[in-house]
């Protein structure tokens, strides 16, 4: 049975959370602003511990259509992982990876919905590297999965998988800023054998 | 008419005139009983199917064996008739097309099957569903008619 329970989470995994915060959203700012080819700043991440409760209006209204991005880990670790973007983010990075205007409005089309894929793979891929940088385990991701949904509707996901363990979820808060500011949203969220294989791999003792 | 909210592992009752929702269902079910003659009713919005598979199983709106439980305790506290209490459920949905059938790939089936295995132990017949599919649900319960409202991102008003 696993020791780990998120109602007990102590300080040193939240420090070692916002490390993986700090380093992914890093990689994800360079690969972001490659990419696009613009100039990217990165705010410290905020790591935030909600509850249930508080989980549905974490990163926006609860009926405010949001963009998610679910991908799931295998290897050393299993479980899955998830990249909120809002609404107005999204649309902001798909109109300068296609090339049109910022107030460019209409509704994604097919092309639009693959390049919001790709670029929640590479913001997923720049976390899980460096989770897997510093645990050092071999983690991979699955393709990636998109919905474009209400808030708490999509939130209810990662919300069921920390349910199994307790009445807690774990938010990684990045705002990604140029002329405008992009928010963005990592959530992790290995199964209960995997959260102790990450902390013990990290020297934390439970 | 005042709005009574019902958050997520959350659950409340309701008389009429007032109303109660819960905004953006996913995978989750909102379970909605009335009874039609004291036209008293309330709302569960349940996470996950079973709370004997749980280790930590103390939030009881969370499940749908203890939720549904203390649903109909609280309505019936309240003054409804256990005997005319009816059922309609919504929510449940796949929100990503995740291959094969672990883990999160069938929870929201899951959480609709063990909601309605719990109506139908509990004699609380089931008169109305809006469950499975891809997308998000808020739903609202209307005690004094009974209808319960399903709204989803850009589907026309669901009247069950």
């Amino acid at each position: 049975m696993a020791k780990f329970s998120l109602d007990q989470v102590n300080d040193m995994y939240f420090d070692v959370l916002k490390e993986i915060g700090n380093i992914g959203a890093g990689n994800a700012t360079t690969a972001i602003s490659h990419m696009l080819n613009i100039k990217v700043n990165m705010e410290v991440p905020k790591v935030k511990f909600l509850t249930f409760q508080e989980l549905p209006t974490a990163i926006s209204a609860e009926e405010e259509t949001v963009v998610g991005i679910y991908l799931e880990v295998q290897d050393d670790i299993d479980g899955s992982m998830m990249f909120l973007l809002k609404m107005d983010s999204a649309r902001y990075l798909v109109n300068r990876l296609m090339g049109r205007p910022d107030d460019y409005t209409e509704e994604f089309n097919e092309m639009d919905l693959s390049a919001i894929k790709e670029i929640g793979n590479i913001i997923s891929g720049s976390y899980l590297s460096a989770l897997s940088g510093m645990t050092n385990m071999v983690i991979t991701s699955s393709v990636p999965y998109l919905a474009i949904d209400m808030a708490a509707a999509i939130l209810s996901v990662p919300a069921i998988q920390f349910g199994q363990y307790g009445d807690n979820a774990l938010l990684i808060q990045t705002e990604f800023g140029d002329d405008v500011t992009i928010q963005g949203f990592f959530i992790l969220m290995p199964d209960v054998e995997s959260y102790d294989k990450i902390l013990t791999s990290l020297g934390i003792a439970l | 008419m005042a709005t009574i909210k019902v958050g997520m592992a959350d659950l409340n009752i309701c008389k009429a005139p007032d109303m109660i929702t819960t905004l953006g269902l996913g995978s989750c079910i909102g379970i909605a009983v009335y009874d039609p003659v004291t036209k008293i009713g309330g709302l569960a919005h349940i996470m996950l199917p079973d709370s004997t598979q749980m280790r930590n199983n103390s939030n009881i709106a969370k499940f749908a064996d203890t939720g549904i439980e203390e649903l109909i305790k609280r309505v019936t506290m309240a003054g409804a008739n256990r005997r005319r209490l009816v059922a309609k459920i919504a929510g449940g949905a796949k929100m990503f097309e995740v291959k094969g059938m672990s883990g999160i790939g069938n929870v929201g089936e899951r959480n609709a099957h063990a909601s309605k295995a719990k109506l139908s132990q509990l004699g609380i017949p089931l008169v109305a569903e809006d469950t499975g599919l891809n997308f998000g649900r808020t739903v609202e319960l209307y005690p004094e008619t009974g209808d319960f409202y399903i709204k989803a991102v850009g589907k026309p008003l669901k009247i069950i």
